[in-house]
C-alpha cells in the first residue's frame, strides 16, 4: 500500500504542475519550503525519497517526477513526465494536426544532426512540404516560438534543439520511433543530442558534453573508453551554477532565476 | 450534416480505440463520390470485448447516400464504411446499442478537427441506478478502472489548464465513453485521487448543466512559495477588477471598471502589451474561466453592463487577503473598511482548505 501524502507533498506536486520543470537547486529549495509551511518533518538531502513518495501515488495516474540531466548545462533538473502517451499527441490540446508535424519533422532534423540542432532555414523548408497544412513563413516561426514558450524547443542564434523537458518526457517516444538511428551516450546511457564523438571509424562511441567533462575531468591524456585512441575534442570544463563557490565556465543557465522581489510575474514561461 | 456509420464484420476487441480522419479525396466528374480512408489507432492494449464505441463524426461533403467503401484499416480487415445521411442539423445523439456478442458492432466516427466543446447537450445521459453500477462494475476489473479513472484525471488538467470549466457532458463524451455505465464510480475514484494526491477538488459550477472547475484544497502559497509558481501578468489585471467590485460593495458598472484602468494606462479601446485586447480578456476570458461576471442591466438605453465575482473568484479568491492588499495599497488598516470587512469575514465562513 503506498504511503498517503501530506500537504507538503501535495504542495510540492503542484508546483511541480505549474512549473513543469526546475533546477536541481529549486528542487532542494522547493521540498524545505513545502515542509516547513505545511509543518512537516524536513530532512535534507531526502528530495529523491520525498519524490518517490509521490511518485508512488502519481504512477496510477501514468505521471511521475523525474530527474535527469541537461545536455545545455549538464545540471540535474526534476521534471514532472507523463508516462501515458508515448508519441507527441500529449501536445496535441496544444497544437493543431500540421503544426505536431513540423514539430516532428523538426525532431528529425535533430535527431540526425550531428550536434543535435536543427536550423531555422532548414526548418522552414519543411515547412513547405507538410503531409497535412502547408505552413508559411511567419506561421512557422510564429509555432517555432511557441515552441519554444512552452519549453519544448530551445533556441540559440536561429538553431534549435530539444529542450531538456522535451528529452525526459519523450526520451521513450525518441528510442522507439528512431531506435538506431539515435546517438546513445556511451557513459550514462541516456539518448545523447548535443554530444562529442570517438574519432575512430571503427568505434564512434558518443558521450554526451557534460558526461565528458565529468569522465576525463583532470586527466591529462583523454583516453576513449571503448578503443583506447586519443580523444580528440576539447573536453569542457564541469559546469558549475554561479551559487557554487569554485570557479565556473561562463556558460549562460537556461532556465532564469525568479525575481527575489516580491511576486516574479514572468511574462513568459520560461 | 452527414454521419457516418462505420460496420465491421469482425468483433473489435480493444478496450478503446480512436479512428482518425486520415484524408478525403473527392472524385470529380459529375459523380459526388468520394472516398474515406481512415486510420485505427488503439489507445489500450486489448482487453475486453467492446459492444460499442460511441464515437461521432460530422463530415460536411458530399456522400452519396448507401455507397459503400472497403478499407483495410491496421490488422483489421474486411472493414466497411458506409455513409448514411441524416437530416438533423445537429450531429445525433450518442447511441450506445448494448450487442452483445453479435457478430458486428457499430462504430459511429468522432471528433475530427471541430473543437471539442460541441453545443449538443448529452441529452441521452441519465445517471445509471445504483443496480446498474454494480452490474457494471462486475463486468470490469479494477485496472479498467483505474484506468478509466486516470483519463478522467488527465482530461481534467488538461481542461484546468486553459481554466476552461469542465462539462460532465464532455467528459462522457470524449473520455468515459462505453463505462458510462460506471460513471459515478468512475467520478468518485476520480474525486478521491484529486484529494490525495494532489490536494484538489471538483467543484459543481453549474449544477443543472454539471459544469465544473478545479479548485485548490490547499491555502493560496505565501511567502517563499509564491515565487516559485509562475503567473500569469493577467492575474494583475484580474485582482485590480476584482478589487474594484469588492470594495465597491460586489457590484460595479462597467464604465467604473473601464475608467479605473485607464487611469492605470490600461485603455479597453487600445492593445495592451501583456495583456493584449484588454476588452475580449476581461469580459470574455475572464467570464468564461468563472472569474468575472459580466451581466446586463435590464432597462438601460444604450445597453450597459454590470461586474461581479464569478464563481472562481469566490472559491480561489481569499477576501481577506484581498482586502490586506488594499490596506497596502492605500496605507490604510483593512478594518478601517468596516462595510467591506465584515463581508469578507463573513462570507467565507469556512475555507475549502479547512474543510
Amino acid at each position: 500500500m503506498a504511503r498517503p501524502l501530506g500537504e507538503s507533498h501535495k504542495r510540492f506536486l503542484q508546483t511541480m504542475m505549474a512549473n513543469g520543470i526546475v533546477d536541481g537547486d529549486k528542487a532542494r529549495a522547493l521540498h524545505r519550503h513545502c515542509c516547513e509551511t505545511h509543518g512537516a518533518q524536513y530532512t535534507p538531502d531526502k528530495l529523491d525519497e520525498f519524490i518517490e513518495v509521490i511518485n508512488a501515488q502519481l504512477q496510477p495516474m501514468f505521471m511521475q517526477i523525474r530527474k535527469g540531466l541537461s545536455e545545455e548545462d549538464g545540471l540535474q533538473y526534476y521534471a514532472l513526465v507523463n508516462m501515458a502517451e508515448t508519441d507527441v499527441t500529449r501536445m496535441s490540446a496544444d497544437y493543431a494536426d500540421n503544426e505536431l508535424e513540423l514539430f516532428r519533422k523538426t525532431m528529425d532534423l535533430i535527431v540526425d544532426s550531428d550536434n543535435g540542432t536543427a536550423s531555422s532555414t532548414d526548418i522552414l523548408n519543411c515547412a513547405d512540404s507538410l503531409q497535412t497544412k502547408k505552413l508559411k513563413k511567419k506561421e512557422t516561426e510564429h509555432v517555432l516560438n511557441r515552441l519554444v514558450q512552452d519549453k519544448w524547443l530551445i533556441e540559440k542564434q536561429g538553431e534549435y534543439s530539444l529542450s531538456t523537458r522535451c528529452i525526459m518526457e519523450m526520451e521513450p517516444y525518441i528510442r522507439r520511433i528512431y531506435q538506431d538511428q539515435v546517438k546513445v551516450c556511451h557513459i550514462c546511457h541516456n539518448v545523447a543530442l548535443q554530444c562529442q564523438m570517438c574519432e575512430n571509424p571503427t568505434c564512434g562511441i558518443k558521450i554526451h558534453t557534460h558526461c565528458v567533462a565529468r569522465y576525463f575531468k583532470g586527466r591529462t591524456d583523454p583516453r576513449c573508453p571503448s578503443c583506447e585512441d586519443f580523444w580528440p575534442h576539447e573536453i569542457p570544463e564541469v559546469y558549475r551554477p554561479p551559487s557554487s563557490q569554485s570557479q565556473s565556465a561562463a556558460t549562460e543557465k537556461t532556465t532564469p532565476t525568479p525575481r527575489a522581489t516580491g511576486q516574479s510575474r514572468k511574462t513568459r514561461r520560461s | 450534416m452527414l454521419s457516418v456509420v462505420l460496420t465491421c464484420s469482425k468483433l473489435l476487441t480493444a478496450a478503446s480505440f480512436r479512428v482518425e480522419l486520415v484524408s478525403i479525396n473527392s472524385r470529380a466528374g459529375g459523380r459526388e463520390a468520394t472516398a474515406l480512408y481512415f486510420q485505427i489507432a488503439w489507445e489500450s492494449a486489448p482487453s475486453v470485448n467492446v459492444y460499442t464505441s460511441s464515437i461521432r463524426v460530422s463530415i460536411s461533403g458530399s456522400l452519396r447516400r448507401g455507397r459503400s467503401f472497403k478499407t483495410t484499416i491496421g490488422s483489421v480487415t474486411g472493414l466497411n464504411i458506409k455513409a448514411v445521411m441524416s437530416q438533423r442539423k445537429r450531429p445525433s445523439n450518442v447511441q450506445s446499442s448494448q450487442s452483445k456478442g453479435a457478430r458486428h458492432s457499430e462504430v459511429l466516427l468522432g471528433g475530427g478537427g471541430g473543437d471539442d466543446d460541441d453545443d449538443d447537450e448529452d441529452v441521452t445521459f441519465t445517471q445509471p441506478s445504483t443496480s446498474q453500477v454494480q452490474r457494471g462494475l462486475a463486468r470490469l476489473t479494477p485496472a479498467q478502472v483505474d484506468l478509466k479513472t486516470a483519463e478522467v484525471v488527465q482530461f481534467i488538467f488538461v481542461k484546468d489548464q486553459k481554466k476552461i470549466p469542465i462539462r460532465r457532458a464532455d467528459i462522457v463524451k470524449h473520455v468515459v465513453k462505453d463505462y458510462r455505465n460506471i460513471y459515478p464510480e468512475i467520478m468518485k475514484s476520480v474525486g478521491r485521487t484529486l484529494d490525495t494526491v494532489f490536494g484538489l477538488m471538483l467543484k459543481e459550477v453549474d449544477v443543472k448543466n454539471h459544469v465544473y472547475i478545479l479548485i485548490n484544497k490547499l491555502e493560496p502559497p505565501g511567502g517563499e512559495l509564491l515565487n516559485m509558481t509562475p503567473s500569469n501578468p493577467k492575474i494583475g489585471l484580474l485582482f485590480v477588477i476584482l478589487g474594484i467590485i469588492f470594495m465597491k460593495g460586489g457590484v460595479v458598472k462597467e464604465s467604473m471598471v473601464w475608467n479605473t484602468l485607464k487611469k492605470l494606462r490600461v485603455d479597453p479601446g487600445d492593445r495592451h502589451e501583456d495583456f493584449g485586447d484588454v476588452k475580449k480578456v476581461v469580459t470574455d476570458e475572464f467570464v468564461r474561466q468563472r472569474y468575472l461576471e459580466y451581466v446586463r442591466i435590464p432597462h438601460t438605453e444604450p445597453l450597459e453592463f454590470e461586474f461581479r465575482w464569478g464563481q472562481r473568484a469566490d472559491t480561489e479568491v481569499s477576501k481577506v487577503k484581498l482586502l490586506e492588499f488594499m490596506g497596502q495599497l492605500h496605507d490604510q488598516d483593512p478594518q478601517s473598511w468596516t462595510q467591506q470587512y465584515r463581508d469578507a469575514t463573513s462570507s467565507q465562513t469556512v475555507p475549502v482548505s479547512q474543510r
